[in-house]
């Protein structure tokens, strides 16, 4: 996208019918570090990178509990996020209050849409920079929603955004026809792989990454790291050990992106100095 | 009855307006309701009566409606209050269908929402001056509970509003039992429906006997219960009272 005279103001057309202010609040969300849901017909599982500024920082936090059946993953603007995730929870909390029952997911990212959607028409505001991935329980099973700056909303199977989520998006592609039967072990083994696939090449550790889980009786809830290890290791040697070894089917894929690793490495780090600060 | 607040700002001539607002005694209202949780369901029974004062002014009210598709609210009380509020869930029912995507308020979500309404109003000394019951039945789950005007609320097996908590819930705690047929339970109310008849003054022998179940609501045509006079009782009701007064 290059800059022209139509893209300083959200309320300004281009002749070509574009919102460029919108357009480049989507470009934010690209820019956040990954973010990945996937359903089955009854749990939500989402995952996500855990990326920090540098060494010596914690990370970012990027999934939130709305409620006991509501959970939202973001990319883009973590602050943007926090505000977003305040208002689902407000909203949540006081439905349950007035009628004793859960807030419906697919009412909550109506709502969330239609907010998304005021910050697109009001020359005095931008739109948020925030990508949003909610997944909740309603009365019709399990949903999962990608919320975005535009104020446009979609039901997804599954999904990936942020930066890197091509890959995971392509390795979903490739499965998502079976995660409707799922079951709740599959499909968190199946969102930590799409989360590798985002890491591309870098060893996969549990402290790369963050899971969560909700479903037909199970409340929202993070998986602890040993949780997490354990599903990683059912699929990933460590790599020094296999270093000597050859022939066996799975670990030579490892092998391979291991390998791979050191050349990616050096390209990925100088590409992550193009990223603002405030963008996780 | 009276209902004051002191206001304390010296404007005399603005409050008036204000208090004016207020709900302050009931003038038109309707006497017990009686229900009870039976194996398909919630029946629920109510007479047609409206009184005004003393009199029995209004003899074809009825006090029980249909909410959405899971519901039923019956209310004694104030009529003009009862409609405001169906007038309120009417609106709270076309908004929740509007959305129009598979989620429907249950009997559970409507009785929340009108404990909440009958709180605020009580809170701001302004009430509606109902006992409200709301039956219903959604995902096989059968639903009983009620309202009051001070927003006191609760859920039971079997719930009876004025006089009828008094005569009604005697019997129903002897003879309630789970999984009643309709049979029985339109037995079971008409017992209770006798007994209110004969003691409560405001009480007419007019009644309609309502039930929802899974597969919707059915409000009965309006009937008689057949009563008996000729109790010895009956024939020198002051007999056992001797005195001057």
């Amino acid at each position: 996208m290059f800059r022209n005279q139509y893209d300083t103001d959200v309320t300004t057309w281009s002749p070509t019918g574009r919102l460029f202010q919108v357009e480049y609040a989507m470009e934010a969300v690209k820019q956040g570090s990954a973010a990945i849901g996937l359903r089955s017909r009854s749990h939500v599982v989402l995952a996500c990178v855990n990326k920090a500024q540098s060494e010596l920082s914690s990370h970012q936090k990027k999934i939130f509990k709305v409620d006991d059946h509501i959970g939202v993953a973001i990319a883009g603007l973590t602050a943007d996020g926090r505000v977003l995730s305040r208002y689902m929870r407000s909203e949540a909390i006081n439905h349950s209050f007035t009628y004793e029952s859960p807030l419906p997911v697919g009412r909550l990212v109506v709502h969330l849409a239609d907010k998304a959607q005021v910050c697109t028409q009001r020359s005095w505001k931008r739109p948020y920079g925030v990508g949003l991935l909610v997944g909740g329980l309603d009365e019709s099973g399990a949903h999962l929603y990608y919320n975005c700056p535009s104020g446009n909303y979609f039901e997804y199977q599954a999904f990936a955004i942020g930066s890197r989520s091509q890959a995971a998006k392509t390795y979903l592609e490739r499965r998502f026809e079976s995660f409707g039967d799922s079951s709740r072990e599959d499909l968190i083994k199946d969102a930590i792989l799409a989360v590798r696939e985002t890491l591309q090449g870098e060893t996969l550790k549990s402290s790369l990454c963050t899971v969560s889980v909700l479903g037909v009786g199970e409340p929202f809830h993070f998986l602890d790291q040993e949780t997490i290890q354990k599903v990683i290791d059912t699929f990933e040697k460590v790599p020094e050990d296999e270093a000597g070894e050859a022939g066996e089917a799975g670990e030579g894929e490892a092998e391979a992106a291991v390998a791979a690793a050191p050349a990616e490495q050096g390209g990925g780090g100088a590409g992550d100095q193009d990223v603002a600060p405030m963008e996780m | 009855m009276t209902f004051t607040i002191p206001i304390d700002n010296g404007d005399a001539l603005k409050n008036a307006e204000t208090d004016s607002q207020r709900t302050l005694y009931p003038y038109v209202t309707g006497t017990s309701i009686v229900a009870i949780k039976y194996k398909d369901g919630v029946l629920m029974a109510s007479d047609m009566g409206g009184s005004y004062g003393s009199t029995l002014r209004y003899k074809n009210i009825e006090r029980v409606k249909a909410i959405g598709k899971h519901s039923l609210l019956g209310a004694s009380g104030e009529i003009s209050d009862f409609q405001e509020i169906l007038r309120y869930l009417d609106e709270l029912v076309l908004n929740d269908n509007m959305w129009d995507d598979g989620n429907s308020l249950g009997p559970k979500e409507v009785h929340n929402y009108l404990t909440r309404v009958m709180y605020n109003r009580r809170n701001k000394f302004n009430p509606l001056w109902n006992t409200l019951v709301l039956g219903g039945v959604k995902n096989g789950q059968s639903y009983l509970g009620m309202v009051s005007m001070i927003g006191v609320s609760f859920e039971d097996n079997h719930v009876a509003t004025g006089f009828g908590n008094h005569l009604a819930r005697p019997i129903l705690r002897d003879e309630w039992h789970a999984d009643l047929s309709f049979e029985d339970g339109v037995k079971l109310l008409e017992k209770c429906m006798r007994v209110l008849l004969y003691r409560d003054r405001s009480a007419i022998n007019k009644l309609q006997i309502s039930k929802i179940t899974e597969e919707g609501v059915t409000v009965s045509q309006p009937y008689s219960l057949k009563t008996f006079w000729e109790f010895q009782a009956f024939h020198n009701p002051t007999a056992g009272a001797q005195g001057s007064w």
